[in-house]
């Protein structure tokens, strides 16, 4: 036992190290793990999209990819897991995590920067480096796809109208036969500079273990 | 008096504009001391004379004898008490006028401070006058008629996200920290007082409840006073939200303990039971007053649902339930504040979406009028009623309040943050405590909770007043000139003056959804998970009943983007079209430049977007085509009437500003970027026109009605066609023959036929009827109504 505690212990600790969770919430998200892919060491995207909850989701689609997204992993590979490990599912968590006290400001830009991406790799769905109108314009959809046939009808024109906004304020000054191909990371940076990402996209990730996660078990 | 110096300067005895202004206000002032005693003079001579005039009438009694008939007579008592109010009110507005001429003295003092200043002055005029100073801060009037405006103004307005996403804060402040301070602060003045048992003073006099009843006065943080002052300081909205929530949330607090000690001071004691009696009423207080508000809120919202026939007395709507709702929170002795807040915010949101754009402004304007004129009177008063007294100084008391108040809020403010920060995501910093601690300023509320003590039951309530008074003059005096320097200093993050844009709600929403659907991965119901919760059955129940026709469907992102659209078109009706949007950038993007190149179809693409009603477009049309033709004729005054923000307030010379109004316009045509187009009529109709106008970023199409309609088309990346030359040509013309027809503003008049002039207006109006096309829901009251108003608001 005493073996199996350090070997997991070791394990936590690599973990707490790459992702800057503790371990009590190591533990708390592990147990979840456990409970969404049935105790197998991977989870799927089925065993995802069996979460109740997620079915009133407008975006879910998006949500569960980013899950086997390579890109947020860190490690500069493309393309998409068909499965994915305790490990990866920890990388994908972690980036909602807050800032705390003792951040400094270099780090709050690099987490408002790494938050940033992973909204960046949700919409650029084709991995080309921008966001296209055509890619911008599934966004909307998507996100106006439960309000109905209004949705679907305005969404192009928000969505033109939003990507016109990035253009004017990044590139305020092209000829009328210049084309904007899309939205870079960079100009995405721009246009949500006043949201502050850091404060914002964050969950709270529970330090103690509570009974209480009755809510979206995928048992079969 | 400093400010008043520093006007009369050595530049001599100018008769500036600032200086008119307060010679006209001492007119006013001495006018109004001066009535009251011919008041009192004239009223005998007028009931004389009505007396006389009776036995006139009714018998030629031998001793009445004729008088000639009075020309001029003075019957000052009948319009004394409006009289004198309005001439308050005046003296109010004029006083907040003077102070914004003189430029670099706003910027140092802020406004609650001079303010005060002119209360004491006039309040020393009035008793140099001789005359006994009115009881102008009297608790009827203050509770009654000058809170309320200020507070719905705060309630309806207020910014909830950031109010619930910081809940738990503000009420932990505004609860535990209000009662931290009252106890902390009655406690130790009581034992200050009965300190010294060798030289009896005073305050030996002094018990323990009245301690407690004046600590639980002292201590509420002001709503009036943080509004006066933040609101100049432009604080980040965290620190905002937190400072205004609290001080709107502990009047439950304030109401229940200042019942609490008032009835038992009395008596002497309070036991056990009624401290447990007195936190069960702090529940009822703040949770009655908050479904009170929410009653009357719903049931405004309910009614708003109706008033599509009668536009003009929506806003009435808004303001009765509300003062009702805070009226009849009072009644119960519940927290009328929270009443207020509760009923403001529950309303909003569905109000707005049924009332009309008109009725908006009206609301808003109307609102921030009246606790304008509402705080400035506040202010006023408390100089007067300083003036007045009455007063009982005592060193010793007043001292070690002002101190223990400053004492007690920091380490209130300190214990709890260590608190708050455990469960706080985003910490509170220690800069934030103390911005929280500093501006912890008391006000109004204090004092006149202190005057409605009974002199009977307190014999120290002299002594209080004047406490009050001090530590209130601390505050808003020291803390409130200071506040502003510390924050630059400290370098505190200001609040950020950039407006909302699109791509900033797509991804507040999306941010929304992501962070909910991540809460149900992990597995547990967080935050955002009940907020979506809320939000689906906001959406499936509530809006149905509350909202009327098919506004009731709008998604938010949907309802914001139309919001845009209108601010945009509105901007640009109102500066006389074809003039880019001053708000945006200088940028040359349009349409054409994000649409991917498609070879030109064979016909115009038609893009479909949900039909309106034909009245409402009817509606529109009317409004449009009326307001652009006086936008036309007025071209030239058209920034001083309107109600909305015009970028060229200050005039340039008209002759530079047009012929660069043209230019643009010329260059846009050039580019051809987007076209409006209009489907060929038969060539002899003149309302028909093929115009191509290179419109602003946000272009949008419409859905072609019915046959009687003149449809519009956008086009969007068709090259030139043979008709649009023509106009091209025309408006060159006109752009030439500009310096010559300078009176007609805007008003392009192309050489050629009969189709010409009509063309510009057509082409202006039609490209704005489409923008306000999905916006405006307003009908509006009848057109011939519209006599008197020259614009859309």
């Amino acid at each position: 036992m005493g073996a199996k505690q350090t070997r997991s212990a070791q394990k936590y600790q690599d973990l707490t190290d790459k992702t800057g969770f503790s371990p009590e919430q190591i533990k708390n998200l592990h147990k979840r793990f456990q409970q969404l892919s049935d105790n197998e060491e991977t989870i799927s995207r089925e065993n995802l999209e069996k979460i109740p909850a997620l079915a009133n989701n407008p975006i879910r689609k998006q949500i569960i990819d980013a899950f086997f997204d390579k890109r947020n992993q860190h490690q500069n590979e493309v393309g998409a897991f068909q499965e994915i490990g305790f490990e990866q599912f920890l990388m994908v968590m972690s980036h909602f995590r807050p800032p705390t006290l003792k951040t400094t400001e270099e780090e709050r830009e690099a987490m408002r920067k790494e938050k940033l991406r992973f909204l960046f790799n949700m919409h650029d769905t084709d991995n080309d480096g921008t966001i296209t109108l055509e890619e911008y314009r599934k966004v909307v959809e998507e996100l106006l796809s439960k309000s109905g046939a209004i949705g679907l009808e305005a969404a192009k024109a928000i969505a033109d109208a939003a990507m016109l906004e990035v253009a004017s304020t990044n590139v305020p000054h092209m000829a009328p036969d210049d084309f904007y191909e899309g939205i870079t990371f960079e100009h995405f940076e721009q246009i949500l500079k006043g949201l502050e990402m850091e404060s914002r996209m964050h969950i709270r990730f529970l330090d103690v273990d509570t009974m209480t996660m009755r809510c979206g078990k995928s048992k079969s | 008096m400093p400010s008043r110096t520093g006007s009369h300067s050595p530049a001599g005895f100018g008769k500036s504009l600032p200086e008119r202004g307060l010679l006209l206000l001492m007119v006013l002032v001495f006018l109004e001391g001066s009535v009251l005693p011919l008041g009192a003079a004239s009223s005998p001579d007028t009931s004389h004379q009505t007396n006389l005039g009776d036995h006139q009438g009714t018998h030629t009694g031998p001793n009445s004898t004729k008088k000639p008939f009075p020309v001029l007579a003075v019957e000052y008592d009948r319009v004394q008490i409006p009289f004198e109010i309005s001439l308050w009110v005046l003296l109010a507005s004029l006083m907040k006028l003077g102070f914004h001429l003189i430029p670099r003295l706003s910027s140092i003092v802020p406004e609650s401070c001079l303010l005060i200043v002119v209360g004491l002055l006039v309040g020393g005029l009035i008793k140099l006058a001789g005359e006994e100073v009115p009881p102008v801060l009297d608790s009827r009037l203050f509770f009654l008629c000058l809170l309320p405006p200020i507070i719905l103004d705060a309630g309806y307005f207020l910014p909830i996200r950031p109010f619930m996403e910081n809940l738990g804060t503000i009420l932990m402040f505004a609860v535990v920290g209000t009662l931290w301070n009252a106890f902390f602060i009655g406690g130790v003045l009581y034992g200050v007082a009965q300190i010294q048992p060798a030289n009896p003073s005073d305050l030996h006099q002094l018990e323990l409840l009245p301690c407690l009843l004046f600590g639980s006065i002292i201590s509420a943080v002001d709503p009036v006073a943080v509004l006066a002052v933040f609101e100049e300081i432009h604080i980040n909205e965290l620190l905002h939200i937190l400072v205004f929530g609290e001080s709107l949330l502990n009047d439950a607090v304030t109401v229940v303990l200042y019942h609490l000690f008032e009835e038992y001071a009395g008596v002497g004691t309070v036991t056990l039971l009624d401290g447990v009696l007195g936190v069960i009423s702090f529940f009822v207080v703040a949770l009655g007053g908050v479904l009170v508000g929410a009653i009357y809120g719903i049931l405004a919202a309910f009614t708003s649902r109706f008033t599509s026939h009668t536009r003009v007395i929506e806003p009435l709507f808004v303001f009765v339930y509300s003062y009702m709702a805070y009226l009849s929170a009072e009644i119960f002795h519940l927290s009328g504040i929270m009443a207020l807040i509760a009923c403001g915010a529950v309303m909003r949101p569905y109000v707005e979406a049924n009332i009309s754009h008109k009725s908006h402004t009206t609301i808003k304007y109307f609102l921030k009028m009246w606790s304008s004129v509402s705080e400035t009177l506040i202010f006023i008063f408390l100089g007067v009623a300083t003036v007045d007294g009455p007063h009982a100084w005592n060193w010793t008391f007043v001292t070690v309040t002002v101190i223990l108040c400053l004492v007690a809020r920091v380490i209130g403010v300190v214990g709890l943050t260590y608190v708050i920060n455990k469960f706080r995501i985003v910490k509170l910093t220690t800069k934030d405590q103390f911005i929280i601690a500093y501006g912890g300023l008391r006000g109004a509320i204090a004092f006149s909770l202190g005057f409605l003590l009974n002199q009977d039951h307190f014999p120290m309530r002299k002594m209080f007043l004047t406490a009050i008074i001090t530590v209130i003059f601390f505050t808003v005096f020291v803390q409130g000139m200071t506040i502003k320097p510390l924050v630059e200093l400290l370098a505190v993050k200001k609040k950020q003056e950039a407006k909302r844009s699109i791509n900033e709600e797509i991804h507040t929403q999306f941010l929304d959804h992501l962070l909910t659907g991540i809460e149900d991965i992990c597995g547990h119901y967080g935050h955002h998970h009940w907020k979506d919760k809320l939000n689906r059955f906001n959406k499936k129940y509530v809006k149905k009943c509350l909202i009327a026709g098919e506004r009731s469907k709008e998604p938010q992102l949907i309802a914001f983007y139309h919001k845009m659209e209108m601010k945009q078109a509105i901007e640009l009706v109102e500066s006389g079209g074809g003039v880019k949007l001053p708000s945006a950038m200088p940028s040359t993007v349009s349409m054409q430049n994000i649409q991917p190149k498609k070879p030109p179809p064979a016909k115009p693409v038609e893009r479909v977007l949900p039909q309106l009603p034909k009245g409402r477009e009817e509606e529109i049309r009317k409004i449009l085509r009326s307001n652009l033709q006086r936008t036309r004729q007025r071209l030239r005054s058209y920034n001083r009437h309107t109600l909305v923000a015009d970028p060229y307030e200050d005039g340039f010379s008209d002759l530079l500003i047009k012929k660069q109004r043209m230019v643009e316009l010329e260059k846009k045509i050039k580019e051809m970027s987007n076209y409006l187009t209009v489907p060929a009529a038969p060539p002899d109709s003149p309302t028909m026109c093929r115009a191509r106008l290179a419109s602003d970023p946000q272009a949008y199409s419409m859905k072609p009605v019915s046959d009687s309609v003149p449809t519009i088309q956008v086009d969007l990346a068709s090259p030139q066609s043979p008709d649009s030359v023509n106009l091209l040509d025309e408006f060159r013309h006109a752009g030439q023959q500009q310096p010559e027809v300078e009176d007609q503003g805007l008003m392009m008049k192309p050489p050629s036929g009969p189709s010409g002039p009509n063309k510009p207006r057509e082409a202006d109006e039609a490209r704005d009827q489409q923008k306000l096309m999905r916006c405006l829901s307003d009908p509006g009251p009848s057109a011939d109504e519209d006599e008197d108003e020259p614009f859309l608001p």
